[in-house]
């Protein structure tokens, strides 16, 4: 099996996560974006794991990728209590029109 | 090219036109549900990789609840349902920035990795994932319970309202059932409490 196919599937990932994070207005959209480039890191993890270190004890790479399933759920579950903050305060989830640090 | 590359091109494949579809699609919900899809393509990759730890943790984790969280997200926050309300203006300058990235990393990653070549692909199986899960990594498995909590307490502070925004609380009345109507009315409540005990 070839270790270019799921690299390159995780970097293709990465950078659609980047456009939408870039491209998209709305917040909740914005964070799916986020997790779209988390799920392409642990797509490296986990490659470079069974591929090449299969035999590892301490088994990081999968373990790592485990972490930041993890980390995510937590960042998923803050971010979108923020832009239902965001949402009642303001009436929008527009990105862009949420834009000053304080008012 | 063997039979498992072939696997892992036809499931990488979905993946990647589900997230596209992820970030370009106009209607929101679609989006979400993009994500989905795209989030159990790659719960498939996993599996062709030999995680299937991973792979059942990625279906219940992300399938099972994020994007059902995302869904409640985008319908909670009255998006329109339907088109995105505008485009944004950094459609473009995204485009370039997404492709430019693409290209150099995966330049670099076959300039470095192009003919590694694997015969036969093996993970730790699931036993040998818990032990070193327990042993080797459990100061980060505490702290990540730890942030997981914190998560919790501070998404539950952030999200619920503060005093006074709904109104005044009602104030409890007490149902009266079956009251003796000769009874005197202030023992009334005493009465209704002892038929509804």
């Amino acid at each position: 099996m070839s270790l270019v196919i799921p690299l390159l599937l995780a970097t293709f990932l990465f950078c659609v996560g980047v456009y939408g994070l870039i491209a998209r207005r709305n917040a909740v959209l914005v964070l799916i974006s986020v997790e779209l480039m988390l799920n392409a890191v642990n797509i490296n993890l986990v490659a470079f794991q069974n591929l090449l270190f299969p035999a590892e004890a301490a088994a990081s790479g999968q373990l790592f990728a485990l972490f930041i399933i993890g980390v995510a759920a937590a960042e998923v579950g803050v971010g979108l209590a923020i832009v239902f903050n965001l949402f009642r305060n303001r009436a929008t989830v527009d990105v862009d029109r949420v834009d000053a640090m304080r008012w | 090219m063997t039979g498992l590359d072939l696997v892992l091109l036809g499931v990488g494949l979905l993946t990647a036109a589900s997230a596209v579809m992820t970030v370009i699609s106009r209607n929101l919900v679609h989006a979400a549900l993009f994500l989905a899809v795209a989030l159990a393509g790659i719960a498939g990759v996993f599996l062709v990789l030999r995680a299937d730890f991973l792979a059942l943790v990625q279906l219940v984790v992300y399938v099972g609840a994020v994007a059902v969280l995302f869904l409640f997200g985008l319908m909670l926050t009255r998006a329109p349902i339907g088109r995105e309300a505008l485009d944004s203006q950094h459609r473009g300058l995204a485009l370039g920035v997404s492709g430019t990235l693409f290209a150099v990393l995966s330049w670099l990653i076959v300039d470095a990795f192009g003919n590694v070549r694997v015969e036969e692909v093996a993970g730790p199986r699931i036993g040998d994932l818990g032990i070193a899960l327990f042993r080797d990594w459990v100061l980060p498995f505490e702290v990540l319970s730890m942030l997981l909590l914190a998560a919790l307490v501070g998404a539950i502070v952030l999200s619920r309202r503060e005093d006074g925004e709904s109104g005044e609380p009602e104030p409890v009345v007490p149902i009266a059932l079956a009251v003796d109507p000769d009874a005197d009315p202030d023992a009334a409540p005493d009465a209704a409490g002892e038929v509804r005990a």
